[in-house]
């Protein structure tokens, strides 16, 4: 099976692959060790103030 | 959540954070120039509205001339309203809080910023002066002509190039969440607007052309479109709005930056599908119609989202509200974003749009996003910026920050509860049938029945113009007060 074969198989499933990459993003910022990381980036705004 | 919150200070940065900012030196006098046009259109913009809505209740205003006729002057306020007031509104806080949040100058420095103020203001100018002259091609909030569109595409591609350029060279490491709201308007306004203006010019010298597309897929073409300048520049653009300057004004980070992340590509992987249900009933198939109609209703998740995010951020400071009725704009725009966008999946339900569709509760619906969320959240932004740009202590007089909150949430609320009422009685009236078969109502009957409504929603329009004038009078009072001096707070008002 070459890669325009398998672009053929792949291609009528992007809802699906489309879903997996967003539940992807949703795991990455919900993971509990990423938690604190992603909250300080939050405070970007204030680091702004001449 | 507590220790983050609980970590700002209410006065100045952290020490820690000092060093980085040594070299840095923002673009200003740009965004200065952009919040005086944003005011400007605005207040263009509101008072065409109220004309236009003065012509509906009596048409002898259209004054028997073809340059002032309602279907001339309702492109000439659309795009006063979206393009001039939010279009600069996006441009001027985008260039602030992208320079802000990266640590870094505008890409192209000065000369870059004026020539995307120059270049959008002489884009809105061949834009209005076209629509009065008859110079249109008809398609909805891209009326604009082939000539114009091109040199919308020289400014916007520049804007891009600015955007990413400033980014690129950011000192902070992350990109904050607001640059990316911003960052995904500016893209998908660019695919958009050039697919949607794919025209061929019958001559170089006149400003007729033809649309490259035709029939359904013309209006698949031209939905897409229309949709996604409702879901990438009045959505998007002014969520990065939100992100930046709620935080700001209350003084504290965004409720859940998580949830921000989760907002944002719930956002961009639904928005763009949801553009069929404009063309409910229609020729175009109807699988896609579903379609639409499928991804507009789980457009409630980014938008359920994206409320709690902005309202929750008060939480622990909502007694701010009551002194700071500048942030009572900004926290009132969410309140408008997360009900207009309810009530827009509701309104792509098949059948409920068989009664909404082509009656005023659309308008209705329109303005309790334009003027509830676009609009608040910009009128929040400014009295935000503007003693922060002009470098004045404070605003010349919360009192009149008040007035203009009530008498705007007054012309709001008469606009939308007058288009409610007079849109569901016009699609009742137009689908009832007598005993016989027969049509009850001549589609004249639903004009006049709807006329007191017409007046309730000019009157709604006043009021928002009104508030816009409390609102310049304020600002231009503020900034003829004398500079802010570091050490002494001045004295209240």
């Amino acid at each position: 099976m070459d890669a325009t074969e398998l672009l053929a198989v792949l291609r009528p499933l992007w809802s699906v692959w489309f879903m997996l990459l967003f539940l992807g993003i949703v795991a990455w910022a919900l993971w509990p060790t990423n938690r604190r990381r992603l909250e300080d980036h939050g405070r970007i705004p204030f680091r702004d103030d001449r | 959540m507590s220790a983050i919150t609980a970590m700002d200070g209410v006065a100045g940065p952290a020490p820690q954070d000092l060093p980085a900012r040594a070299a840095f030196r923002p673009v200003e006098d740009v965004v200065r120039a952009f919040v005086v046009a944003t005011m400007f259109w605005g207040v263009a913009a509101f008072a065409a509205g109220v004309f236009i809505a003065l012509q509906l209740a009596f048409p002898i205003l259209n004054l028997d001339l073809e340059w002032t006729t309602f279907g001339r002057l309702r492109p000439l306020h659309t795009s006063a309203a979206i393009f001039a007031f939010g279009g600069n509104a996006l441009l001027g806080t985008s260039i602030h809080v992208v320079q802000r949040t990266c640590r870094a100058r505008l890409f192209g420095g000065d000369l870059m910023g004026w020539f995307l103020f120059w270049g959008y203001q002489l884009f809105i100018v061949l834009a209005a002066t076209g629509y009065l002259m008859g110079i249109t091609q008809s398609k909805e909030y891209a009326e604009p002509e082939w000539y114009v569109d091109l040199w919308l595409t020289i400014v916007w591609v520049a804007y891009l190039l600015a955007y990413l350029g400033t980014i690129m060279r950011r000192e902070e490491p992350h990109i904050y969440v607001a640059n990316w709201f911003y960052l995904a308007f500016i893209v998908t306004i660019a695919m958009l607007h050039i697919v949607n203006n794919l025209a061929v010019p019958v001559s170089f010298t006149g400003t007729k052309s033809y649309i490259l597309f035709s029939g359904v897929q013309d209006a698949m073409v031209q939905w897409w479109y229309g949709h996604n300048a409702v879901g990438f520049f009045l959505t998007a653009g002014f969520l990065g709005m939100m992100y930046y300057f709620i935080p700001k004004q209350a003084d504290r980070p965004v409720y859940s930056y998580r949830l921000s992340i989760v907002h944002f590509w719930s956002l961009i992987f639904l928005y763009i599908w949801a553009g069929p249900h404009h063309l409910h009933y229609t020729a175009l198939p109807d699988w896609a119609q579903t379609l639409g109609m499928t991804f507009s209703i789980m457009l409630w998740m980014p938008s359920w989202g994206g409320m709690i995010n902005g309202l929750m951020t008060l939480s622990g400071a909502w007694d701010k509200l009551r002194t700071d009725p500048a942030l009572r704009f900004s926290v009132t725009a969410v309140a408008f974003y997360g009900m207009s966008t309810f009530e827009g999946p509701v309104m792509s339900i098949k059948p409920v749009n068989a009664l909404s569709h082509y009656t005023d509760w659309t308008i209705g619906h329109v303005h309790s996003g334009a003027l509830g969320w676009v609009a608040f959240i910009v009128f929040g932004a400014v009295y935000y910026l503007v003693p922060v740009l002009w470098k004045r202590p404070q605003l010349y007089s919360t009192r009149l920050v008040s007035w203009h909150f009530w008498i705007a949430t007054l012309g709001i609320v008469l606009y939308i509860t007058a288009m409610w009422v007079s849109g569901i009685m016009q699609g009742l009236m137009w689908r009832a049938y007598d005993e016989l078969g027969f049509l009850q109502y001549a589609f004249v009957e639903t004009v006049a029945a709807m006329h007191p409504f017409y007046l309730i929603r000019a009157l709604g329009g006043v009021c928002f113009l009104v508030g816009s004038f409390i609102m310049i009078y304020n600002l231009w009072m503020t900034v003829r007060q004398p500079v802010a001096v570091a050490a002494q707070p001045a004295a209240a008002e």
